[in-house]
């Protein structure tokens, strides 16, 4: 059986500017699984991440080596569709960004920017959305209530619904729990357990517990270099490298 | 003085300063509206003036101002705004940047005076606009344009980056996250640049003296000469006509102004509360 691999980074360097801050990557992100990034913070976790939809693009002075395939394109290249690359996929950030909008409103932005207009698509859309993240049932009848009024952990539901309206292929979460309680966390962990049935999710974490719940694999970056890639079991009880022992065991971090 | 009494002294003074501004406020408000109130009636308001100001209202002066307002806005904001949008969202802070904002400083510096002389010269004389509500409308535009474009680019830059990321990952382009969330999210702020643009500019005499004229019939066609209530008031006042009619007329203008900061008030309120 071959294995269906998703992305896949080949000798991918990043500078920012003179900084070299990702060094060489090789992983390989298998669909229908998930996949966490953990180690000390600054050493270009988000910065991968966000090397896989290029919004990296945006800040000045971003130079890129090697190559970064999705479904066997290299995304790295120039002539690569921005948006439609960055609509198969997407994105959650840290903190839970809700429009200042209503939920409905936050929901169907963005099929409304790719030019969706039919409100019956689009009511289908946000009721197909929601339910994924499982807040179908509790605000059915509210969404024309401002986003804002929602919990921490109910906004950064919608915010991982907002993107599943655009029916993305891999969703990337860069520690998506760290605004939230332990109890919404958790919440939102068995949420990446289901989500990977449709999609592919790759996780940040700062939190070592997150990474062994949720994950099939990770990956260990330290100081712009993935130290170990592997199966989440192996990683966190039979590392290969000295320093993934010492990470996972918090020797440091 | 020990730095206790240090304190004291100074928190004093600056209550003391915040009281005379506020008493200052309303002896002004107080002299304007006691000599301004009793002269005016509806008829005051509904008649045009007549005989230079000496009887009659001063209903063609509301219209020329208002006139004179709307152009220079519908001139000012679409290309303060766009200016502000353009600083921020399109260009790299650097060289232009720089030299743009540089520019707006000195264009807010120009004594208004100035302003009104360069546009007499350029819009009325050399393009032939004549004295005109066109004239005074982009003269008083270039007037407020630094107000405008400051206010626009505060309020641009205070919308959370974040909404551009995401709008950036929704597949959205610049410019549709220029018009579905920042501008929406940036009204209040341009509001209040507007109004404030709209305050200056109602009471403005120098620069609408000499472009936009002081012919005292109604305004209609926009190469049509009017009178401001500013100029109006200025010129009652200064030339001795009517005393009675000058104080009215600066009560009706402190009173417009009152009023569009209140309103202004309840709108950007209510426009705050429709997104909570
Ligand atoms: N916009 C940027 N410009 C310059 N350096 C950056 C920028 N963003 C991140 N870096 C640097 O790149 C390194 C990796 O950052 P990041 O990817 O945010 O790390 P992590 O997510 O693992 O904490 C850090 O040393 C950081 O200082
Ligand atoms: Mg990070």
């Amino acid at each position: 059986m071959t294995v269906d691999y998703t992305l896949k980074a080949e000798g991918f360097n990043l500078f920012y500017g003179e900084f070299h801050a990702l060094k060489n990557l090789n992983l390989s992100i298998k669909r229908n699984t998930v996949t966490a990034l953990i180690g000390p913070s600054g050493c270009g976790k988000s910065t991968l991440l966000r090397s896989f939809n290029r919004m990296n693009d945006l800040i000045p002075g971003v130079k890129t080596e090697g190559a970064i395939f999705f479904d066997g394109e290299d995304i790295t290249k120039e002539t690569v569709n921005l948006v439609r690359l960055r609509q198969k996929i997407g994105m959650v950030f840290q903190r839970p960004n809700p429009f200042p909008l209503s939920i409905r409103d936050n929901i169907t932005f963005g099929p409304r920017v790719m030019g969706e207009k039919k409100s019956d698509v689009l009511d289908e859309i946000v009721e197909d959305s929601l339910k994924r993240v499982g807040l179908w049932e509790v605000l059915k009848e509210d969404l024309n209530r401002n986003a804002l009024a929602l919990s921490d952990e109910q906004q950064q539901r919608l915010c991982i619904a907002r993107l599943l309206a655009v029916k993305p292929e891999i969703v990337l979460m860069d520690e998506p729990c760290s605004a939230l309680d332990p109890i919404a966390t958790l919440r939102i962990e068995e949420l990446m357990l289901e989500l990977k049935r449709r999609y592919t999710v790759v996780v940040v974490t700062h939190n070592m517990q997150q990474a062994a719940r949720v994950s099939d694999e990770t990956g260990l970056m330290y100081l712009g270099e993935l130290v170990e890639f592997d199966k989440t079991k192996k990683i966190f009880t039979s590392p290969s490298q000295k320093i993934t022992e010492d990470y996972v065991t918090g020797k440091f971090g | 003085m020990t730095p206790r009494r240090a304190e004291h002294v100074a928190i004093g003074l600056m209550v003391s300063g915040a009281f005379l501004a506020l008493a200052i406020l309303f002896f002004i408000i107080a002299v304007i509206m006691i000599k301004g109130l009793p002269h005016i009636t509806a008829r005051f308001l509904l008649d045009n003036p007549m005989d230079m100001g000496r009887a009659g209202g001063i209903f063609s002066t509301i219209v020329s101002t208002v006139y004179l307002l709307v152009v220079s806005l519908v001139i000012a904001i679409p290309l303060g705004v766009g200016t502000a949008i353009y600083l921020t969202e399109y260009t790299e802070e650097g060289k232009i940047t720089k030299i743009v904002r540089f520019g707006t400083e000195c264009l807010a510096g120009v004594p208004s005076i100035i302003l009104g002389l360069f546009g007499f010269i350029l819009f009325v004389i050399k393009l032939g606009f004549g004295w005109s509500v066109l004239s005074g409308g982009i003269s008083l535009a270039i007037m407020i344009l630094p107000v405008i474009i400051r206010t626009s680019e505060e309020a641009i830059k205070s919308v959370p980056q974040a909404f551009r990321d995401v709008n950036e990952v929704l597949g959205g382009s610049k410019w549709q996250g220029v018009t579905r969330l920042v501008l929406p999210n940036a009204a209040p702020g341009i509001l209040t640049g507007v109004i404030l643009s709209v305050g200056r500019g109602i009471g403005e005499t120098a620069v609408v003296i000499f472009t936009l004229g002081t012919s005292l019939r109604t305004p209609f066609s926009i190469f049509d000469s009017g009178r401001s209530m500013a100029v109006h008031f200025y010129i009652l006042a200064r030339e001795g006509i009517s005393m009675d009619n000058a104080y009215a007329t600066a009560a009706v203008l402190v009173f417009s102004i009152l009023i569009i900061n209140i309103f202004s008030y309840y709108l950007m309120h209510k426009f705050v509360e429709a997104r909570r």
